[in-house]
């Protein structure tokens, strides 16, 4: 912890550098982490936290990126109060999601979860006036801040990075209030959780209300950012399983296990589109699928989950050096240089 | 007026009745022993009251108000805390968060459920143990974290699911101390229990099931003396 404390400073001032550094490709890339980051971070408060795995959460990015346009196109709304009400109608869609799907539990919901985003998506794919399956245009006639639209990439990335932000620290809030308490012990025993007055349905749709939130603002930045939606591009389930993915390969109900794992995650999906090109088309989904087997197989607490086992195991070791060098150091009280042998190996462990 | 009334109450799981015209009550502050045979119907009632099975007839009134049929977190926050026969511990937490997670049903701020959780943290003895996982305690030491966990909901009447299974002596003494501890705040406890030396000395009364249906209630001298009882237990000769 001590460690995450220090680390937060200078992992603050390498993303206020690091655009400077990096060209108009990499920089590009590096937006997309931090999207992708930031979605997992949002998953994480329901499938992390809460523990209820949706693969589903497309249908809230999709809403997300959909509203904003639509206001936009139709309304001439601004897109700023256009990610805000998109972040609202997913929560609002979200009681209809919560409603169908906490009916089930466990495997059941997440396939639940899977029919009810994929009906979201067939909606809009039928839908003439949100553009059905040709998409939507975003109008690029007004741009800088107060329309979140610009030509250049390197405001997108102080977008995605505070929107990210953002989103960590509502994390963050919840990890210390007593809803991060809630929703680890629904993910733990619900019956439990019963018993001590929590009326888990409600804690549950609270979790979803909120993911489904701060998911479809993601869906409006990428709507802003890509400048296109349609809903193979904003509502497929392969975006609800790297919702998903990222948390996971992070570490579910850790704050930065997502960005890790979306850091991971999108440089080797760039890396194999660069390497492949278009043959390459599918690569990405077969990792995917090996990861999640991996993953499920060695290392179901995420890479946060190994590094903290790494650094108990550490710590583990040097405790048990210390208690051995002690016992040694107690038993043979007169062979002073086998003591001083001990101490030594003791220290080099240690350190 | 009594603390906790059951009247009549049955329940039925399809054709099978686990459950038949039960009744008893508890005062304030009383201990209770609910015991039986194997399959007699003590879990099932004891999860009638908790709010885990509806009863298929029959009311069940805690200081007055019927709580038959409500759902556990109502019954809970009407006051009735409970363990269970497996402890369910929140594994993923440590000791003192487990128990400052109850204590957030009376003071959601996180400081105050932390002080309030050290209390009864110590009052179960566990005070020393109250950054360890959950996960990573010995059963004797979750159990007693989850009657913590229970009376942190400060509870008027606490339901105890056979909390001394398995222990040994020592350990078994330990709970005991602990209920005879809760009695003295005034809470009641509902206790329902195999191992009859833990429960029978602490108990003001014992209720005893046998299929089903209530066929003694008294004192713990006068159950233990009773034919029906003795044949229930010992079967017909």
């Amino acid at each position: 912890m001590k460690n995450t404390v220090l680390l937060a400073p200078v992992a603050l001032l390498a993303a206020l550098v690091l655009p400077f550094l990096v060209d108009a490709t990499h920089l590009n890339m590096v937006i997309l982490v931090l999207m992708a980051a930031q979605l997992g971070v949002a998953w994480n408060m329901l499938g992390g936290y809460a523990g209820q795995v949706s693969l589903g959460h497309a249908a809230f990015y999709g809403v997300g990126a959909y509203a904003s346009t639509l206001l936009m196109i139709k309304f001439g709304v601004n897109p700023w109060i256009g990610m805000l009400s998109g972040g609202c109608l997913a929560a609002l869609l979200s009681l209809a999601f919560g409603w169908s799907c906490f009916r089930l539990k466990g495997h059941y919901f997440a396939m639940a979860t899977i029919a009810v985003a994929e009906l979201v998506q067939i909606f809009f794919t039928e839908w003439e006036y949100a553009g059905a399956a040709v998409g939507l245009y975003v109008p690029m006639d007004k741009q800088g801040w107060l329309w979140m639209n610009f030509a250049t990439k390197l405001p997108y990335y102080w977008l995605a990075l505070g929107l990210l932000l953002v989103t960590l620290g509502v994390n963050w809030w919840i990890e210390r209030s007593f809803l991060g308490y809630y929703f680890r012990a629904i993910k733990d025993e619900p019956d439990a959780a019963r018993s001590i007055g929590i009326d888990i349905a409600r804690y549950k749709q609270i979790a979803l209300s909120l993911s489904a939130f701060f998911a479809a603002l993601g869906g409006s930045l990428y709507a802003q950012k890509e400048l296109y939606i349609d809903p193979s591009s904003v509502l497929s389930t392969a975006l609800s399983i790297k919702m998903a993915l990222v948390a996971i390969l992070g570490g579910v109900g850790t704050l930065f296990g997502p960005v890790v794992g979306s850091a991971v995650l999108t440089s080797i999906e760039e890396f194999t589109r660069i390497l492949f090109g278009g043959t390459g088309r599918g690569t990405d989904v077969i990792i995917y699928a090996t990861m999640i087997i991996l993953i499920a197989v060695y290392y179901p607490t995420g890479i946060m989950g190994w590094v903290r086992s790494f650094r108990e195991r550490r710590a583990a070791r040097a405790d048990a050096a210390r208690q051995m060098a002690e016992h040694a150091a107690a038993s043979r009280q007169p062979k002073q240089s086998m003591q001083q042998q001990q101490g030594g190996s003791h220290e080099a462990v240690g350190g | 007026m009594k603390l906790l009334e059951v009247k009549q109450v049955s329940k039925r799981f399809g054709g099978l009745t686990a459950n038949q015209d039960v009744s008893f009550d508890v005062d304030q502050g009383q201990v209770v022993g609910l015991i039986g045979p194997n399959g007699a119907g003590k879990t099932t009632m004891f999860n009638c009251v908790a709010g885990y099975f509806a009863p298929s007839a029959g009311s069940i009134l805690l200081k007055g108000r019927d709580i038959a049929g409500q759902p556990p977190e109502v019954c809970a926050r009407a006051g009735v805390g409970r363990t269970f026969q497996v402890a369910r511990t929140f594994t993923g937490m440590t000791a003192c968060e487990n128990v400052m997670t109850a204590a957030m049903l009376l003071q959601r701020d996180v400081a105050k459920a932390r002080a309030a959780a050290m209390t009864w943290l110590a009052f179960v003895n566990l005070e020393r143990f109250a950054d360890k996982p959950a996960g990573s305690m010995t059963i004797s030491e979750q159990r007693r974290l989850a009657v913590a966990r229970a009376l942190a909901i400060e509870p008027s009447i606490l339901l105890m699911d056979e909390v001394m299974a398995g222990l040994n002596p020592s350990e078994v003494r330990e709970a005991v101390e602990v209920v005879l501890k809760i009695r003295e705040r005034g809470i009641a406890c509902l206790i329902v229990e195999h191992v009859l030396e833990g429960i029978m000395p602490i108990a003001d009364k014992i209720v005893v099931l046998d299929r089903g249906a209530k066929i003694a209630e008294g004192t713990p001298q006068q159950v233990s003396n009773d034919p029906h009882v003795i044949s229930a237990y010992l079967g017909d000769e």
